[in-house]
């Protein structure tokens, strides 16, 4: 039986930014509607990555080809497939969460009642709904993070990309967004998701890749791992420390 | 396909204008610097009467540059620094449209600072600053400026010292429109006869069309990493 063909294809990727190279050689494939870990500790090119494959970095060498069409130069033609959730949360203080939502549905191009019923559902989905008018500024940074994801899954992208969703997250807003990325995996979006939290990668995707020094150290299955024979293999790539 | 472009010019414009409604960030730093602007050249050149007359171009268009320029820094740090321009460079827009609504935000709160000044400046300097061709000149100049100004703030809005570098980035590459508009705006306030201003004005009006092209032909590498 043929393989079905990837979603993402990266091939010899590197990056470097300035002197320093951040991502060497690196290669991997994702499937359709496939969720990915990508763990490595801080400054291993986790977040570069990232960047280079929502097209907002171009690399030094080596392709990325997403859905067939070559990043960063057809970037155009995937911008609405493809969702990014960042470090910062990417939000407008001084707009409430609704407002912040109804601007970047008006990027996307989401007609007025689209953007209504969208928002709406989003808001709830992320426990939001009662908050809808308060300001963003006045947000907790889980509560900021939430309304992130919300902006990131407005327009409805194929691929969510979400560099550490977890970080600044208390127990019922993890809870609330892993929620959020398993029904996104129901739906059939292929996700790729950064965390220094080992524990909960085995419950939310099958296969990680581990990068190490720009490099892919590891690229496996992680669902049949526990959290601490995750650790152990974390550990003997990187060193031990997250 | 792209999100059409005055969809995204506006979504821009009124995202910035119910933003700056809110926080008053922009208008109230402006204001108030081209206020104080406005009395320390009326006290400085109280006791010279003639002195006075002739600087009056030259007081409003120093207030109304640097009064920009503030303005122009701020506007560009509510995307820089959040890194909200990541978001937008996400969504399927052209790179142009981003520029035109920045643009069009930071033309519409000098604008706005122009407005409020210029009756002050009338009363202070006992001149009429309300004459209409005054206006036009203003309106022009200040659209020129922020052409440039906002192209240059996207460029300088990750270098680490983003509000010095503005200013020395933006002043030489200013410079035919600063002229132009001082040229024409003194004239005009002399009560010059229209043939000694008007080519000023048309000149302006040319440097303005240029910064514009330049700005819509380059904003796509500026923003681009």
């Amino acid at each position: 039986m043929n393989e079905p063909k990837p979603i993402i294809a990266v091939e010899n990727l590197s990056k470097t930014l300035g002197l320093r190279p951040v991502l060497r050689s690196v290669n991997f494939t994702v499937a359709r509607g496939q969720t990915i870990m990508l763990l490595g500790q801080n400054g291993s090119g986790k977040s570069t990555l990232l960047r280079l494959l929502a097209g907002l970095s171009k690399s030094t060498a080596g392709s990325i080809r997403i859905g067939g069409w070559q990043m960063p130069q057809e970037a155009a033609a995937l911008r609405r497939q493809i969702g990014l959730v960042s470090h910062q949360p990417l939000l407008y203080g001084n707009l409430s969460a609704r407002e912040n939502l109804d601007f970047f549905g008006k990027l996307y191009g989401l007609g007025k009642a689209q953007r209504g019923e969208a928002i709406a559902a989003l808001l709830d989905q992320v426990g939001l709904g009662k908050r809808a008018h308060s300001l963003a500024r006045d947000f907790s940074r889980g509560m900021q993070q939430r309304l992130s994801i919300a902006r990131a899954l407005l327009h409805q992208p194929e691929i969510l990309l979400l560099d550490e969703p977890f970080t600044g997250l208390d127990q019922a807003a993890a809870q609330i967004l892993e929620e959020v990325i398993l029904s996104a995996e129901t739906q059939g979006r292929t996700l790729i998701i950064t965390t220094h939290q080992l524990e909960r990668a085995p419950s939310l995707a099958k296969r990680a890749l581990i990068l190490s020094r720009g490099r892919i150290a590891f690229d496996g299955g992680i669902e049949a791992m526990s959290a601490g024979s995750l650790r152990e293999l974390y550990a003997g790539i990187c060193g031990g420390t997250m | 396909m792209k999100t059409p472009f005055l969809t995204v010019m506006l979504a821009i414009v009124s995202k910035d204008l119910r933003g700056e409604m809110r926080s008053r960030e922009i208008l109230s730093a402006m204001t108030i610097f081209a206020f104080l602007c406005i009395l320390v050249f009326s006290f400085a050149l109280e006791l010279d009467r003639v002195a006075r007359q002739e600087a009056i171009s030259g007081a409003l268009w120093v207030t109304l540059i640097f009064a920009s320029l503030l303005g122009f820094n701020r506007s560009l740090a509510q995307e820089g620094d959040q890194g909200n321009l990541d978001a937008l460079l996400l969504a399927p827009v052209a790179r142009s449209a981003l520029y035109f609504g920045k643009l069009l935000s930071n033309y519409l709160f000098t604008l706005l600072v122009a407005l409020l000044i210029l009756p002050l400046m009338t009363v202070i300097y006992n001149s009429d600053l309300l004459n209409g061709w005054l206006l036009l000149t203003t309106a022009l100049g200040l659209f020129s400026f922020s052409t440039i100004g906002t192209l240059l703030s996207l460029l300088t809005l990750h270098t680490g010292s983003r509000e010095a570098l503005l200013p020395i980035a933006m002043l030489p590459v200013a410079l035919p429109l600063l002229l132009t508009a001082v040229r024409a705006s003194t004239n005009i306030l002399n009560g010059a006869p229209t043939g000694q201003w008007l080519v000023w004005l048309q000149l302006l009006a040319a440097v303005s069309v240029i910064y514009l092209a330049l700005g819509w032909l380059l904003c796509g590498f500026v923003l681009e990493e």
